[in-house]
């Protein structure tokens, strides 16, 4: 939906979230170490989620492929 | 929602009353956001004490630093940390009389909130949504400033003296029979001061061996008088008919904690209209309680005299009683007689015990001249006795204003507390940042609201404050609606899931309420 990322919309949000988590009453620098945390923080998650998760997607996948009657030769493809 | 009473019609009208609960994710916000601010004090003051930042609060001195420390506690952290990153919302100069619109003096801040400069602007006709004018008596023009003027010209400013000595002037005792009057008793006494009245006066009424049975919620002035007088304190919950009923049934099964005698007096202290909740006493029960289980009821109208019932007599005319059921009826005249005082009302032997036995009536310096003329005036022009019907048609207005504000506040999805007659309209803001922004940013749009935050309320139900008033026009709450709708969408307020809940008298339970301490 373009109205939902209009840039207006999405500094709407922005402010919001500086309402939520009080970000709006501090000073530029509280701002400024406060942000690099939350986004520290949000990076660490997202690479959590990529080491984690991806590893498990692709051999549940391999798994399925294999049970759907496609024998794999590979010799990289013995993990259960 | 009408609410269903059990207790064969006390109530001769409908008491809407409703306190919306807090919806479950603003709670766990509010608590993220007051949480990110602790630890940002935190650091703070780390950096204060190892002087990485320059320390503005007061701090004990060098010598002094090996003492028992004197900031650490917890209002005084929330002072240096979250209340001064908001501060410039409160304590704003006005610079004319409060009427329906005031002009503000601006200032700035340049070290976020420590220290203000006025830029010697003045902000002109901000609509006032926090001054309690009830009845818009705070004018400089009219019969009142008139009557208030010649006065002064005829006594003077001060007076000099105690009201024992030489401070009794004929002008107190006019004031005095005409309050009498006005509220339908035998005899009243004016005090200077509304928080002396309840402060002074409590301790002259009740002493040891006296129980005082106090509202949760009652003002700051109640709770001192009552802690002042010596006498033993329980609390109920607030406008809790049952909570009271099993206080009051304890207190006459059990008697004194350790001797088990029956108590002295036990007094009931209540208030007519709540000014943080916007909720009127359930008085027609509580009078019902007095009287089956014989105790004394003392009602501080202070917010109700003036701006509840049909001719603005106070709580009692609002509910069709008689004033002799009340034992001690006191009020104040700051809101709505535009003045400053206290008044108490009652019986002739109690105001002739209260004369003497008074430390505010022995100590205190006797009311100022014009401002004694001003209520007299006002008084008498909501009585009707100057000949016209500009008082009438005042009480109407307010209660018209009323009833119009809560209905499009509620409409719009605002979490509104309180009874829905009664002029105090708290509007839930819940987060600590959106105090500070819902204050500035009504200030930008030139309207003046009143913000409460911690202290004076539970931490998580910060709300904004409107006080109504008989002298907003209804444009100006047109005006006044636009803008907080505005805001109330800007900063995302709408919190209302509009289920009313009604009221329930649930019925008594002896496992419903803690266990009083003796």
């Amino acid at each position: 939906m373009d109205v939902k990322s209009t840039p207006s919309y999405l500094y709407w949000l922005f402010c919001q979230f500086e309402l939520i988590t009080c970000s709006y009453l501090m000073e530029p620098w509280e701002k400024v170490l406060f942000y690099s945390f939350n986004l520290a923080m949000a990076g660490l998650l997202l690479y959590a989620a990529y080491a984690c998760l991806a590893v498990q997607l692709s051999s549940s996948l391999q798994l399925l492929w294999h049970l759907l009657g496609h024998p794999q030769q590979n010799a990289l493809s013995g993990v259960k | 929602i009408n609410h269903i009473v059990q207790n064969g019609g006390l109530y001769k009208r409908p008491f809407n009353e409703a306190f919306e609960e807090t919806p479950m994710l603003v709670a766990v916000l509010t608590y993220v956001g007051y949480g990110v601010l602790t630890l940002f004090g935190y650091l703070r003051d780390f950096m204060r004490q190892w002087k990485i930042e320059k320390c503005q609060n007061a701090t004990e001195r060098e010598e002094q630093k090996d003492f028992v420390p004197l900031y650490q506690d917890f209002e005084n952290f929330y002072n240096r940390n979250l209340y001064m990153r908001i501060r410039d919302s409160w304590n704003r100069p006005i610079c004319s009389v409060p009427g329906a619109k005031v002009d503000m003096m601006e200032r700035v801040s340049h070290d976020y909130n420590w220290t203000f400069t006025y830029t010697g602007r003045v902000i002109k006709d901000i609509i006032n949504m926090g001054s309690y004018n009830y009845l818009g008596f705070a004018q400089k023009a009219g019969p009142c400033q008139e009557a208030a003027a010649k006065v002064l010209s005829q006594y003077g400013a001060g007076v000099c003296s105690t009201r024992q000595e030489m401070g009794n002037l004929d002008k107190h005792e006019e004031l005095e029979k005409l309050v009498a009057r006005f509220l339908g008793v035998e005899s009243a006494m004016a005090y200077g001061m509304g928080f002396a009245t309840n402060s002074m006066n409590i301790p002259a009424l009740v002493g040891k061996g006296c129980l005082i049975l106090s509202d949760e919620l009652n003002h700051a002035s109640l709770v001192l008088g009552a802690r002042l007088s010596g006498a033993t304190i329980r609390i109920f919950k607030h406008n809790n008919m049952q909570s009271l009923e099993k206080l009051l049934k304890d207190a006459i099964v059990h008697g004194q904690p350790r001797t088990r005698r029956p108590w002295k007096k036990i007094l009931i202290l209540v208030e007519g209209i709540y000014s943080m909740e916007g909720s009127i006493v359930r008085l027609p029960e509580v009078i019902a309680l007095k009287k089956k289980y014989k105790s004394y009821l003392y009602l501080d109208e202070a917010h109700s005299i003036g701006a509840l019932g049909p001719t603005g007599r106070g709580v009692v005319e609002y509910f069709g009683l008689s004033p002799e059921d009340v034992d001690v009826m006191m009020g104040t005249f700051t809101k709505s007689f535009g003045a400053a005082g206290g008044y108490i009302g009652g019986k002739k032997e109690l105001i002739d015990y209260l004369r003497t036995y008074s430390h505010s009536a022995v100590y205190a310096t006797s009311m100022s001249p014009p401002v004694v003329e001003q209520i007299i005036t006002s008084v008498k022009c909501i009585m009707g006795e100057d000949g016209t019907t500009v008082g009438e048609a005042r009480v109407q207005q307010l209660a018209e204003n009323t009833r119009y504000f809560r209905r499009r506040l509620k409409e719009m999805g605002f979490i509104i507390y309180g009874n829905e007659d009664s002029p105090v309209v708290p509007l839930m803001l819940y987060m600590p940042a959106k105090i500070g922004a819902f204050g500035r940013e009504m200030l930008k749009r030139n309207i003046g609201v009143v913000v409460v935050g911690f202290p004076a309320t539970p931490i998580i139900e910060s709300r904004a404050r409107f006080c109504l008033s008989a002298a907003h026009t209804k444009e100006m709450l047109d005006t006044a609606l636009k803008e907080i709708n505005e805001v109330g969408d800007l900063l995302q307020l709408k919190y209302s899931r509009r289920r009313l809940v009604p009221l329930l008298d649930r019925p008594f339970d002896e496992t419903t309420y803690e266990e009083t301490e003796d």
